[in-house]
């Protein structure tokens, strides 16, 4: 098949678009790419989806655990004697008792370790300490309450620019040797060439430096994580139902924590409500679940509630950056440096590839075109929640372009240039690509000025700056922010990247039934992304079966080859390159049986959309499921070719996969009350090919409302005594329809040379790149009070505190 | 553990009168059309005997503080919070969950199509809440302006869609059931000429 090229794509843009009933929703059921509406509906839409929760097996226990009230405290002593005296109560369990069977501690994915249930002391508040299993989730809960334990009050080390100090307590002193809160530390570029560069442009040129947080924020997925653990007592098997992204890999980690044999774990993966990265760790309580069966030797299930989701769960962002760019004064661009510091909470939970701690940062270059840049990081310990990779940040790409598209505008500020004229005349060109950026990424494919004028033109630019100068001549406060993104995404090629040993790659297979039906197993797992759909698709567009006739298997580690799952925006940059390349391999088999069948050489055959014709001879032909039938049935194949049709592939992927967009955000602010209203917001997204391009504009809608969230109302905050004080969805306060504008969304098609069908990533563009869109306008729309720069999030009363010259970084 | 007797007997009567449950009820109520009779504790919330003792798991529990929405059902056909809603307190009710949308014949309600054909949910978790929601808001007002869905509707969260597709999907229902009037209007003349 023939990559398409840039900009000959037709889809239009779906602008709005509202589904009437004569439109043709379907596409014509497209036999391939196309807007297809999801197989995966008819049952969700029923209220007949399986969720983790919605499992039950006989003879099933419920398990709750019992968590720490204080964030740094040593454990006196535990009595649990009045809980295991509880009638329904089958089980109290402590971590001496775990310690007893090697089980406190479990590895994280970042090869630091975690407790599982705390033995010596407590390290944030909310910490697993205790769990109990009893016969209902209600008694279960009764006999948290009947647990006593003494602690013994430490000072916390809560404001990560006090973690490194001199005094700090030390949090991990379970490390052996360990005299102080350090986690790694981390740089990238060259560091001698960005100061050459800096010193040149402090002469010459302009340097500007902000200091900017980008706060902790929570994935917050409306399904809360949860598992059924069923650990068959005779035959020794494991099968775990599992809120898990990747299944795979989570089977390796349980067999290396637990010992367990792997063949002898079997992960499910049901369905999924919401993972954006908070369903990719292993955490304590799927641990406990699998402990408790093994020593009762019953089914056990344990759901956290949503207070245990915000606070204990895998968290985002937490980086406090000084951004600098160096820049000619007539507003070239020449390098970008940035020093951080990056709070990693009690245990280094990040989910990063094991070369890269602080993710794929690197990228903070951003899409420009510079002579040099530098990185530094130091990573510390702090009693809050472990985590660090969650909620669709690409591998911190989200805080990279956040820092960069941020100091754009910074810069622009300074030198009183439009912020989309200084991006268009940094932009790295076209002929550029593949384009090695200054800390060594090298950028695959990418056409970035079509992309940022569409979007200006959409939004109608010229006419919005004419509007602000009219209204800001009233006293009225309205802003525009431009963000341009570039994106490093789909992890990755297995010489680099790993997660505990464990290589980036994805395996597919595909078998075509007699009848000419297929099956195809994903070593990915959808959390809402409609894999079931897209998929299918792309088996349809490289053999012609239709998607209806294509069954999806994923999210059973018995039932579908290894791979390292969905997250990081990975799916289709890796699984979906396997699953072309898989029906690829398919039909080179079929046209070697389609030769026999037609009694023409394999060369002379030409194919298209299912169908193998002798070249010349249109009428000679054969369909796929002609092919399939003769592949199993009776009858001579040709010399050499075994029965059956099917085949199975590893695909170990060449580079990332780098999408892009331009956007646009309009925000009024109300000068009363510095309530911010997002009025309109204009998102032009470019992830080359597009296989389903209404779950494409649903990726980029759903990534937008993250970034109004995380740029105007999220944060998870604490108290200087370590209390977690966003513990509830009245605390933690997420975007509803009212807090959102009707998205505006186009696109361009720029395709990734190296993959097959030419897509990129798309599932975290928007929740990367919307964010600083929107402080970008809210700062803009502040311009008259002289404001630079203000962080996130941008609630009334951090905004009016702005207004009154008082803005203070959140803690 | 090597408590003494007496500590575990005092321990198990704490237990049993502090936090073992306390009182059971009878408790008779519809779901769906259909005649449900269970006993359960007193304290048990709607939710969980609709998801647990009726086994009906298309309603989900996405905050159980009465936030999300998730667990929306209608109870004598008013949304309301079966998370926050003590089992006890529907005695008597019709209660009507995402399971009961559906004709018995299988034909989808125009808000389970609708939301089909715009692409509303991804994950879908957040679903029943949203698609219980907007049948109370049709059926108090069937031809509702872009704004009021979006009031309407501004009690239920959704991680996945930006809310947008969930609307142009009410949007779409609302042009189904006026189509479907149309057609049930166009089937009665045709009748009323032909007698």
């Amino acid at each position: 098949m023939t990559i398409t090229e840039p900009g000959t794509q037709s889809a239009e843009d779906n602008t709005n678009a509202v589904p009437t009933p004569t439109d043709n929703l379907n596409d014509h059921k497209p036999n391939g790419f196309g807007r297809m509406l999801r197989k995966e509906d008819p049952r969700l839409v029923r209220g007949r989806g399986q969720f983790c929760d919605d499992v039950q097996v006989p003879g099933m226990l419920h398990l709750a655990i019992l968590r720490s009230p204080m964030a740094h405290a040593r454990i006196v002593s535990i009595d649990k004697s009045a809980a295991e005296a509880h009638p329904k109560v089958k089980a109290v369990v402590t971590g001496a008792d775990l310690a007893e069977h090697n089980l406190a501690w479990m590895p994280t994915l970042s090869n630091d370790v975690q407790a599982v249930l705390a033995t010596d002391k407590v390290r944030f508040q909310h910490q697993e300490v205790a769990f109990v299993v009893a016969e209902d989730r209600y008694s279960a809960r009764d006999a948290l309450e009947l647990i006593d334990v003494e602690y013994e009050w430490l000072d916390p080390v809560i404001d990560v620019r006090q973690a490194l100090a001199p005094d700090a307590p030390v949090i991990r002193d379970d490390l052996e040797g360990k005299t102080d809160n350090h986690c790694f530390d981390w740089e990238a570029g060259s560091k001698d060439d960005t100061e050459a560069v800096f010193a040149d442009a402090r002469e010459n040129g302009i340097v500007v430096t902000e200091d900017i947080v980008y706060p902790r924020v929570h994935p917050a997925p409306m399904e809360t994580c949860g598992c059924v653990a069923d650990l068959d007592p005779v035959s020794g098997k494991l099968t775990l139902w599992s809120t898990t992204q990747a299944p795979h890999a989570h089977r390796t980690v349980y067999a290396l924590v637990a010992g367990l044999p792997e063949h002898k774990i079997r992960i499910i993966a049901p369905d999924i409500g919401g993972g954006f990265g908070n369903k990719v760790p292993i955490y304590p309580g799927y641990v406990c679940s699998i402990v408790a069966s093994l020593l009762i030797g019953k089914p056990v299930k344990w759901m956290e509630d949503r207070t245990e989701n915000l606070v204990s769960t895998g968290f985002a962002r937490d980086y406090i950056m000084r951004g600098e760019i160096a820049a000619t004064k007539e507003g070239k661009i020449r390098a970008i440096r940035t020093e951080v510091l990056a709070d990693h909470g009690a245990f280094n939970g990040t989910a990063a590839p094991v070369k890269y701690p602080a993710g794929f940062f690197g990228v903070f270059t951003g899409s420009y075109d510079i002579e040099a840049a530098y990185a530094h990081m130091s990573a510390v310990y702090t009693n809050k929640a472990p985590g660090g990779v969650a909620y669709a940040c690409s591998f911190r790409i989200t805080e990279a372009v956040y820092l960069v598209e941020r100091m754009v505008d910074v810069l622009a500020y300074d030198l009183e240039m439009d912020p989309a004229e200084l991006r268009l005349q940094n932009f790295i060109q076209p002929e550029q690509f593949p384009y090695e950026s200054k800390t060594g990424w090298v950028y695959d494919s990418g056409d970035y000025e079509p992309t940022m004028r569409k979007a200006l033109d959409m939004a109608g630019y010229a006419e919005l700056r004419a509007e602000q100068e009219e209204k800001r001549s009233r006293g009225e406060l309205m802003g525009i922010g431009i963000s341009f993104f570039t994106e490093a995404v789909g992890a990755g090629p297995r010489k680099d990247m790993d997660i505990l040993g464990l290589g980036m790659a994805d395996g597919c297979e595909l078998r075509v039934h007699p009848t000419g039906k297929a099956v195809v197993r994903l070593s990915v797992k959808t959390q809402g992304q409609g894999h079931e759909t897209t998929f299918a698709q792309i088996i349809a567009q490289e053999i012609g079966i239709p998607p209806d006739d294509i069954d999806v298997v994923h999210g059973d580690t018995d039932n579908t080859p290894f791979g390292l799952g969905t997250y990081g925006s990975r799916s289709t940059p890796v699984s979906g390159a396997a699953a072309a390349l898989v029906a690829r391999k398919v039909r080179d088999k079929a046209q070697i049986i389609a030769s026999g069948m037609l009694e023409a050489s394999v060369a002379d055959l030409e194919y298209e959309a299912g169908t193998f014709r002798v070249k010349g001879d249109p009428e000679q032909s054969v369909t796929i499921q002609d092919i399939a039938m003769r592949a199993h049935g009776a009858g001579d194949l040709p010399e050499g070719i075994e029965g059956g049709l099917e085949a199975q592939i590893c695909y170990n992927p060449e580079n990332l996969t780098y999408p892009f967009g331009a956007y646009i955000c309009v925000v009024d602010v109300d000068p009363g009350t510095a309530e911010v209203k997002v009025r309109r917001f204009v998102a032009v997204d470019d992830c080359g090919t597009q296989i389903n391009p209404m779950i494409v504009e649903g990726q980029v809608h759903g990534g937008l409302a993250d970034g109004v969230g995380m740029a105007l109302m999220e944060m998870i905050s604490f108290d200087e005594e370590g209390n977690c004080l966003a513990g509830s969805l009245m605390d933690y306060l997420i975007p509803t329809a009212m807090e959102v504008p009707d998205w505006e969304t186009g696109h361009t098609v720029t395709p990734s040379p190296h993959h097959p069908i030419g897509a990129k990533g798309i599932g975290e563009s928007a929740t990367v790149g919307s964010p600083p869109a929107i402080v970008n306008a809210v700062v803009d729309a502040l311009k008259p009070y002289g404001i630079r720069h203000a962080d996130m999030p941008l609630t009334p009363s951090r905004v009016w505190e702005a207004m009154q010259g008082n803005h203070t970084p959140p803690i | 553990m090597s408590a003494s007797p007496q500590t575990a007997e005092s321990n198990a009567r704490l237990a049993s009168e502090e936090t073992a449950g306390g009182s059971v009820i009878d408790l008779a109520f519809t779901v769906n059309g259909a005649a449900q009779q269970v006993r359960v504790e007193a304290r048990r919330t709607l939710s969980d005997v609709i998801r647990e003792d009726i086994a009906l798991t298309g309603t989900h529990l996405g905050c159980e503080h009465g936030v999300c929405g998730a667990c929306t059902v209608l109870v004598d056909g008013q949304p309301a919070r079966s998370c926050l809603m003590l089992a006890g307190q529907a005695e008597g009710s019709e209660v009507t969950t995402i399971e009961g949308l559906a004709r018995p014949d299988g034909t989808l309600h125009p808000i389970q199509q609708a939301m089909m054909d715009a692409h509303g949910f991804q994950c879908a978790f957040c679903s029943p809440g949203f698609l219980m929601s907007a049948v109370a808001l049709l059926d108090e007002n069937p031809e509702p302006t872009n704004a009021e869905i979006r009031e309407e509707l501004s009690g239920n969260l959704c991680r996945c869609t930006g809310y947008q597709s969930i609307i142009a999907g009410v949007e779409r229902a609302v042009e189904i059931m006026r189509s479907d009037d149309a057609d049930t209007k166009t089937d009665d003349d045709a009748e009323g000429a032909t007698s």
